[in-house]
């Protein structure tokens, strides 16, 4: 089948980037969007070209490395589902696709396709953990969870941090991704210590790399690959507007 | 300030620092928010007696105006909450425009309300309709006819004016597009949020801001179709 591309070209973040066309014929409809780009790829370099840098790993959709935005929407047109498993049959033959980086101030364009996404580690870095004596396994069992509460925990640990939350967010904000992680710790036992300390400083960092602030759109839940719900969005501002009424100094430190 | 208060380990007020972050900033405008739908469900109400006559509804009028110890403190909580969800909504403003300083070429919704994206045109288009409305029917100086001791007649007199009509008409439906997306939002915004609930909130957000849309436009409508006639 063929394919029209129009791909956001960008040599580093200094240099402006713009949209470049290019044609591709002969792609199996089998094929993921990715291994169509590398199939473009691959006439780019024998033609001596700059290939398009994109950023993929597992090509299994759960590492999260992969994504960009296909006619204006996050990972394309199919929910739940990650650039690396979107395959071409889902677009009609001779389609036009306009290929974006993630957009976001805490997100700075490298090249291409690929953004620097090092804001959500340092969201995760700033409380999304616990502490616990890593000393010898725990007795199974030893601390009980509700099979609610295990259900609910697991769903929000599902995110893979691929930021596709941010780039389809009105606000760039990361409030799905942060109140993923918030939630998920916040529903289990082992979460509770540090659950006000986690709200606050999480929060403050994501403010501080620039993300936007959430409205409630709900951009974020329609296209996030493993189904996160606002809900957990909610859940991020019950635990911070508690926290911030009760914890003794902002970001408990 | 910041620095040399936490260089001195002096932590700062709690409401400072709350109101410091975009989340605090948030639910400001949700509280705020919330404070002003309640406020127009009653001023609706209490609208709405239009249709039992002019004694009726400039009965209700004087009552309140004999009523100073009520109506005072409700002008100040509302001009306070008017205040401040405008000021957070600018700030929020600023925040979102930072976030993405460059967009897409191009952007398609993939499931969100076209209410919840348009909260930054429809909320100031009705604080300009706000300002005119005060202007009009309790400074009198909206242009239209206007007699203190008689606020049936001006609303009459104010509503045959089609383009008066047609603005408040068109304010209310974005009124409507505002609280539809708002009545909900501000649940979610405090932390309130419930898989069986939730989608309850979305509809009763719905039912309201309909209500509203459909209560207040009743009273032009009714002026311009001659429902309501003037008292002659
Ligand atoms: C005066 C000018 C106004 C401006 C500039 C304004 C702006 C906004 C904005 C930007 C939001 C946040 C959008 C969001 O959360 O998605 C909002 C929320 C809201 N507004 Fe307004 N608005 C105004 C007037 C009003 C009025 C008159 C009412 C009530 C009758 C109202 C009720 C609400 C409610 C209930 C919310 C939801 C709060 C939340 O979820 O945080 N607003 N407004
Ligand atoms: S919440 Fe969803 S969209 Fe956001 S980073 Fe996690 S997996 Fe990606
Ligand atoms: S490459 Fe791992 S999720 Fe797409």
């Amino acid at each position: 089948m063929k394919l029209i591309f129009h791909i956001w070209r960008q040599r580093d973040g200094r240099s402006p980037g713009r949209m470049v066309r290019y044609e591709q014929d002969g792609l199996n409809p089998d094929m993921s969007m990715l291994e169509a780009l590398d199939v473009l790829n691959e006439e780019l370099i024998l033609k001596g070209e700059d290939p398009v840098v994109f950023e993929h790993d597992c090509r299994e959709g759960i590492c999260g490395s992969c994504g960009f935005m296909i006619n204006g929407v996050a990972h394309g047109p199919l929910s739940k589902t990650t650039v690396c498993q979107l395959t071409l049959r889902h677009f009609d033959n001779g389609a036009e696709l306009y290929l974006e980086p993630w957009r976001a101030k805490a997100f700075p364009i490298l090249r291409d396709l690929m953004v620097d996404r090092s804001a959500l580690d340092r969201i995760i870095a700033s409380g999304g953990y616990i502490s616990t004596p890593a000393g010898s396994a725990p007795d199974g069992n030893a601390i009980p969870v509700s099979k609610e509460a295990a259900e609910r925990a697991m769903d929000a640990a599902a995110c893979i941090g691929c930021g596709a939350c941010v780039a389809a967010c009105p606000n760039a904000s990361a409030s799905l991704f942060t109140g993923a992680k918030i939630a998920h710790l916040g529903l289990l036992p082992q979460g509770q210590p540090e659950r006000a300390r986690r709200a606050l400083r999480m929060v403050a960092r994501m403010n501080e790399e620039g993300f936007g602030q959430c409205t409630n759109i709900g951009e974020c839940e329609a296209v996030c690959p493993k189904g996160i719900r606002v809900e957990v969005i909610s859940r991020m501002n019950r635990d911070f507007l508690k926290a911030s009424w009760t914890a003794r100094r902002a970001g408990a430190d | 300030m910041s620095a040399t208060a936490a260089q001195e380990g002096i932590p700062k007020p709690r409401l400072l620092r709350f109101w410091e972050t975009t989340l605090g900033k948030k639910a400001v405008m949700a509280a705020t928010g919330a404070i002003l739908a309640l406020f127009v469900l009653a001023h609706l109400i209490g609208n709405l007696q239009i249709f039992l006559g002019p004694d009726q509804f400039n009965g209700y009028a004087r009552a309140l105006r004999h009523l100073p110890e009520l109506v005072w403190p409700v002008r100040v909580l509302l001009l306070i909450s008017v205040l401040l969800h405008i000021w957070s909504s600018i700030e929020l403003a600023v925040v979102k425009s930072e976030a993405r300083p460059a967009g897409y070429r191009r952007w398609k919704p993939a499931g969100s309300a076209y209410a919840s994206r348009t909260m930054y045109w429809s909320g100031p288009i009705v604080a300009a309709f706000v300002a005119y409305h005060l202007m009009q029917f309790t400074f009198g100086v909206g242009g239209t006819p206007y007699n203190r001791l008689d606020p049936y007649g001006n609303v009459i007199s104010g509503f045959r004016v089609p383009a008066v009509s047609l603005f408040y008409i068109f304010a209310m439906a974005l009124l409507c597009l505002h609280l539809r997306h708002g009545l909900w939002s501000l649940f979610q915004t405090l932390g309130f949020y419930h898989p069986r609930h939730t989608p309850r909130i979305h509809r009763a957000a719905w039912l309201i801001a309909l209500f509203i849309f459909f209560g207040f436009i009743s009273i032009p409508v009714a002026v311009m179709l001659g429902v309501i006639p003037p008292v002659l």
